[in-house]
């Protein structure tokens, strides 16, 4: 089933096009990763999504962004609904300047979407899911930015968990963190898809198929390629994909 | 050789900038110790409870009083009612500037605020005696409008522009990732400024009012000039207040040297040292439990 259809997708920085023609459909309760060389588009794909770049002055869109039916691109489109469902993960872990638990029940608060009575059930149950619960759940009033990377990071899962999305967009989420927590990580995210959309920006060519069941890959602007991962990464139809993979291109 | 002339030329340098910072210490330790040898003097005269506490302040009839209680009750209605008026809005227009003004007016409010820090205070003074005076005194419909609120008034007035300047700077420093995270999980502008950003820069809020204040906690020429200088206790903002370094500045000229209204002088001097660096203390301690 696809949960976002990406149609005809052209996106302009000023005179500058940054996406030319994307289409692509991500199916739901999957991993679905976005591979290609620097610039080549992949964050503003992600960031077109959740709309993130609204906030770029001088950015146009046009095309299509269908998440369950509706053309999230529309200008009339609730942001805030839409920021609700489809939460993204940077690449630099973003905690606030809070407390482990304010971090958590932040989108809650903002949200209007609990009540103050169910907050610590709430806070545990993400820690819990991002497994983080053992570790934390004496330091709850902690500053998280006296975590370790690994460990923000998993707080940033888990305080867009606790608004209950449906997407995940994550752009480079393992590129500040070492190896052993990358695989910690990317273990994280394979026991997630069974409730999430997850889509995964990454330059990291093993993560890409260790992890995601599509994979698309992207050249200047322009979706190259896309299918079941195995397929781009054995078999790919394109020469600039199988370039790319093989290490000749990029 | 070249070695060697390096080495004694780094050992001159650090020498160098070691004597001007224990000359600099020197200096205030110096002027801190004139300041208590004459200002404690008074205390042969009367005592210290007396002196804080008692209501009077008539330093040359016979025989003289030195309460100073309506002189910090002054200095205390016009720095509040200063603080009251200049946090809040200083605060705000720095949200304004950093977080919604257009690029184009950002720039000319920052020139403009930049501008308004550097009036002398005694021109703010000039232009509030022949503006706000005559303003505070149709408006609120009292005897005279020189009062402890118009102090206050002016006094924020030139808080403004430091807390607005230091309190922006704290907003564009925040790093852009808070903002975009608190973005992306659906909060509005508002909510992202309202429950992130004023959260991030807190310590640098807190800064730019100390500071701001700072700047006018120790002005004595505009406040002589606006406030009608009664030493009397004030019962409102209403009242005519007298401030403790408007009564420095008055009665300094006139104090015979070695006098004990002299003497006095100095012990308010010493009264208004003990706040300040009580303020900046709390200050301190509230920074430093803030950025833990
Ligand atoms: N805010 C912006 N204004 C103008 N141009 C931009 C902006 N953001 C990105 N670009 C340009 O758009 C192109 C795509 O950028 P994007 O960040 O999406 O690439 P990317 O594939 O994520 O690269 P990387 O792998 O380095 O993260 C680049 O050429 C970049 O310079
Ligand atoms: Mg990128």
């Amino acid at each position: 089933m696809t949960k976002i259809a990406v149609e005809k997708l052209n996106l302009f920085y000023g005179d500058f096009q940054a996406l030319i023609n994307v289409d692509i459909r991500i199916p739901a309760n999957k991993i679905t990763s976005m591979i290609g060389p620097s610039g080549c588009g992949k964050s503003t794909l992600l960031r077109t999504v959740n709309r993130m770049n609204d906030l770029v002055d001088g950015a146009r869109v046009d095309g299509k962004i269908i998440i369950d039916g509706d053309n999230v691109l529309d200008s009339g489109y609730d942001l805030v609904s839409l920021r609700k469902r489809v939460g993204m993960v940077f690449q630099r872990p973003n905690p606030f300047p809070m407390s482990v638990a304010s971090n958590i029940t932040f989108g809650l608060r903002v949200h209007g979407s609990a009540k103050r009575g169910d907050f610590d059930n709430i806070v545990e149950d993400s820690l819990k899911k991002v497994l983080l619960w053992d570790d934390l759940k004496d330091r709850l009033d902690r500053s998280a930015l006296s975590l370790s990377l690994e460990q923000q990071q998993r707080l940033c899962i888990a305080r867009l968990i606790a608004v209950k999305p449906e997407i995940l967009l994550m752009d480079e989420p393992c590129s500040a963190l070492d190896p052993i927590a990358t695989e910690r990580i990317e273990q994280l995210m394979i026991e997630l898809k069974e409730n999430y959309t997850i889509v995964i920006v990454t330059h990291n060519m093993q993560q890409a198929s260790r992890i995601s069941d599509s994979t698309g890959f992207m050249w200047l602007g322009e979706l190259i390629e896309y299918g079941a991962t195995d397929m781009i990464f054995t078999n790919p139809k394109q020469k600039l994909t199988q370039d790319y993979i093989t290490g000749r291109a990029g | 050789m070249n070695i060697k002339f390096r080495r004694f030329s780094e050992f001159l340098i650090e020498k160098a900038i070691f004597l001007s910072g224990i000359i600099s210490i020197l200096f205030v330790v110096l002027i801190f110790a004139f300041l208590l040898k004459e200002g404690l003097a008074l205390f042969k005269y009367v005592s210290v409870k007396d002196f804080i506490f008692g209501a009077e302040w008539y330093p040359i009839s016979e025989p003289p009083k030195f309460g100073i209680i309506s002189l910090i009750m002054g200095s205390v209605w016009v720095t509040a009612g200063a603080i009251i008026i200049s946090v809040p809005i200083g605060i705000a227009a720095a949200i304004y500037i950093s977080e919604i003004a257009p690029r184009k007016i950002r720039g000319i409010l920052k020139s403009g605020i930049e501008m308004l820090a550097a009036i002398p205070s005694v021109v703010i003074g000039f232009i509030g005696i022949t503006t706000l005076v005559p303003l505070v005194k149709n408006v609120f419909g009292l005897s005279t409008g020189l009062t402890a609120l118009s102090g206050s008034i002016m006094l924020a007035f030139m808080a403004i522009p430091t807390i607005v300047s230091i309190a922006e700077d704290a907003f564009y420093s925040i790093p852009k990732r808070y903002k975009e995270a608190a973005l992306a999980l659906g909060a509005t502008h508002w909510q992202t400024i309202w429950r992130v950003l004023i959260k991030a820069a807190f310590p640098g809020i807190v800064a730019a009012s100390m500071l701001g204040i700072g700047r006018v906690i120790g002005e004595t020429m505009a406040v002589m000039m606006i406030t009608g200088n009664v030493a009397k206790i004030p019962n409102s903002i209403f009242d005519p207040v007298r401030t403790l370094t408007a009564t420095i500045a008055a009665e300094m000229g006139e104090a015979v040297r070695g006098s004990d209204h002299y003497f006095a002088l100095f012990a308010i001097g010493i009264v208004l040292f003990v706040i300040t660096f009580l303020i900046n203390l709390i200050a301190d301690i509230y920074i430093n439990r803030e950025l833990k």
